[in-house]
């Protein structure tokens, strides 16, 4: 199904990604956003408020954040698409309500520009410490789909396509992006709606009294139904059988669970969206998301001007992770570089899917700033001369680290 | 679950049309007030002349959370404090549907406090029913914003040195457009209030002051969930357009009961409405 040229503001714009993002929404299908603002994803609101009624849309504000993405989840279920917009602390206060989400099989979607951290942290600054925090969250298991943009097009872009792979898995589904792809102006192009595929609700089509709300199809996927259709529906955060009711005991919890897990992994291949440059005959490849991606990018050129076999594996989608890539990665590369704003996160996942075969050479990064070239094209260097297995994941130490370790040590000299 | 099989015409339940026979029994203790609610609930959406099938009936966690799971309507049990804040969400994106949240005070004025009073400022077209036994019963008897002073629970055992919420007052201050307080021991009063609450435009508070038989009765010595009630045949008072400022409810101490507020407001999806139009947005 194409998108309704109603709500798709077709042309070439110059606009950051936070708006892109908002008009991405849009463009999805998205009848209603609930937020509360909170820098650096604010923008991505306003966007969104400004344009909603092009498309019989709306915004609320609401009072806090557990508000926000509550409001959302019950305008799941009253039958429109919805978003909601956060950043840092306002991603944790959500986490305990995106667990309901994800037990309810309820697509939405939660845009994070994620910014510096741990609590208020560098609020105006970039960073990419919450990658876990989306897997994890929430208390209890689940699987999510979550993608990390690394421009202002991709955050339109993925937008939709977050909006669509919700209807289509029935899960939330998050946006990781970062402040500084988020507050970057760039040429975005919103192409006509025609050019726009937009996956619309699997509603379920028999009589009341038949449907089971989390009875799966063939896909390990049940069709939705909403409020206000006669189906008496009875939905519940509770461990639940096909027909909503709850229970406690073991059987009925391994069912309901097995599934939340199994229709995502199940579709890890439709799902996963990678980027690869040069990675066949590499002897480091450069795992990376976000802006870090884009930042690495120079990086490996700076490298492969010292004629080291160096490639690039992007992950456009961070979660379901592509296990089974870097296990045939870590065949025939040497090592993985993992530059990150955080002090390891992918990279211990590249570890793990590497199984020993490869050495993880993680580039850290405090935040509030993106790496600097120099260090990933250092850190690919330290990768590849260094021949003997590592134990685990070696930090590398970044020239700013380096500095303010130093100037401690002086200090206290 | 198989249904209940139902034969003969005397053995319909004379609620099967609202009620979710096939979850019967219930999980409530003997004593409880929280079926009683539910019974006069049901009543008044019979008489209420609404379509069932546009009513969604939204809890939180609690005793008074499983209440959706027994309703047959579009039911949500939803997380702890936000079943406001969700009930917010269906009515705002979807106005045709009619929308009630019947929860507990725990779940309501504590952890779902701060939606409570935004939902009354912005009178979102909805019926918020909250079930005050004064305890946090589910967790077995802990203090909740409600227990009287010196009133014992299981987290305050040298008495609840905290002052209660009135939870009318604040309804009131924050802007709801009907508010009514009633014990469960008042129950064709209190269906009355609810059929007049649904048929109320904007938001509307019903207070049930409901016996916990098991553990704010147990803990405070007040007797079985009879006792209870006989104290509030004895202790309680009829007074309609009450100021909602004098419905402080000390412990064991006379309760005022009645309908405080009766009043138009606009709501936020009627005004939302109203202010595209008048504004010319989108046209």
């Amino acid at each position: 199904m194409n998108a309704n040229p109603r709500d798709v503001l077709s042309g070439t714009h110059y606009i950051d990604g936070d708006v892109a993002s908002g008009f991405g929404a849009l463009a999805a299908g998205c009848k209603f956003i609930a937020g509360y603002p909170i820098t650096p994803s604010t923008e991505a609101a306003e966007a969104f408020a400004r344009v909603a009624y092009k498309g019989n849309a709306m915004f609320i504000q609401m009072e806090d954040e557990l508000a926000s993405v509550s409001a959302v989840v019950g305008a799941v279920w009253s039958g429109v698409k919805s978003m909601t917009i956060t950043s840092g602390p306002g991603y944790s206060l959500m986490m305990e309500t995106f667990g309901f989400a994800a037990m309810l099989e309820t697509p939405m979607v939660l845009l994070n520009i994620q910014r510096g951290g741990p609590s208020t942290g560098v609020p105006t600054k970039t960073g990419q410490a919450d990658i876990m925090q989306s897997r994890w969250g929430s208390h209890g298991d689940y699987e999510i789909i979550a993608f990390a943009p690394e421009s202002p097009q991709e955050l339109f872009d993925y937008t939709v396509k977050a909006f669509n792979l919700a209807e289509r898995y029935r899960c939330p589904v998050m946006i990781m992006s970062d402040e500084c792809v988020g507050h970057m102006t760039e040429k975005v192009v919103i192409p006509a709606a025609d050019r726009i595929e937009i996956e619309p609700r699997r509603f379920f089509k028999g009589q009341p009294g038949q449907y089971s709300p989390f009875k799966p199809d063939d896909d390990l996927v049940p069709p939705m139904a909403k409020a206000g259709d006669g189906y008496n529906l009875y939905i519940s955060g509770r461990a639940h059988n096909d027909q909503g009711m709850p229970y406690t005991n073991e059987e009925f919890k391994l069912r309901c669970i097995r599934r939340l897990v199994d229709k995502i992994k199940k579709n890890k291949e439709k799902i996963i969206e990678l980027r690869e440059e040069n990675t066949k005959d590499a002897e480091v490849v450069v795992v990376a998301y976000g802006i870090s991606s884009r930042v690495a990018v120079r990086g490996i050129e700076l490298a492969r001007e010292k004629g080291i076999k160096v490639g690039q594996l992007r992950l456009v989608t961070i979660w379901p992770f592509p296990d089974e890539r870097i296990a045939e990665l870590s065949q025939t590369a040497k090592a993985f570089v993992v530059p990150e704003i955080n002090y390891g996160q992918i990279a211990f996942e590249v570890d793990r899917c590497a199984h020993g075969r490869s050495n993880v050479v993680l580039v850290p990064h405090g935040g509030a700033g993106v790496h600097n070239p120099d260090d990933i094209c250092d850190a690919i260097e330290y990768a590849v001369k260094h021949k003997e297995p590592l134990e685990g994941v070696h930090e590398y130490k970044t020239r700013l680290e380096r500095k303010v370790f130093e100037e401690k040590m002086r200090i206290a000299e | 679950m198989e249904a209940v099989k139902t034969t003969a015409a005397h053995e319909i339940h004379p609620m099967e049309n609202v009620l979710r026979m096939d979850r019967i029994p219930h999980i409530w203790c003997p004593g409880c007030g929280i079926g009683i609610a539910v019974t006069a609930f049901a009543a008044a959406l019979e008489k209420a002349n609404i379509d069932l099938n546009k009513v969604a009936i939204v809890s939180g966690i609690g005793c008074t959370g499983r209440v959706a799971g027994y309703v047959k309507l579009d039911s949500f049990h939803t997380t702890h404090g936000r079943a406001i804040a969700f009930a917010t969400g269906i009515k705002v994106a979807s106005p045709d549907m009619k929308v009630v949240v019947f929860s507990g005070d725990g779940d309501l004025i504590a952890i779902g406090g701060n939606h409570f009073i935004h939902a009354a400022r912005r009178n979102i077209d909805m019926l918020v029913v909250c079930v005050n036994n004064f305890i946090y019963a589910m967790t077995g008897g802990q203090v909740a914003p409600t227990t009287p002073l010196a009133a014992y629970a299981t987290t305050c055992p040298f008495g609840c040195v905290e002052p209660p919420f009135n939870i009318p007052y604040l309804a009131d201050s924050s802007g709801a457009v009907y508010v009514a307080r009633w014990t469960a021991l008042h129950v064709r009063r209190l269906t009355n209030s609810f059929v007049e609450a649904l048929n109320k435009k904007g938001l509307s508070v019903v207070e049930v002051i409901s016996p916990c038989a098991q553990y704010y009765s147990r803990i405070n010595r007040l007797g079985d969930g009879l006792d209870m009630m006989r104290f509030y045949h004895d202790n309680s008072e009829i007074r309609h357009g009450e100021d909602t400022k004098n419905l402080d409810i000390g412990f064991q101490q006379k309760i005022i009961m009645g309908k405080f507020v009766d009043r138009e407001r606009p709501s936020y999806t009627d005004r939302y409405q109203d202010w595209l139009k008048q504004r010319k947005v989108g046209m």
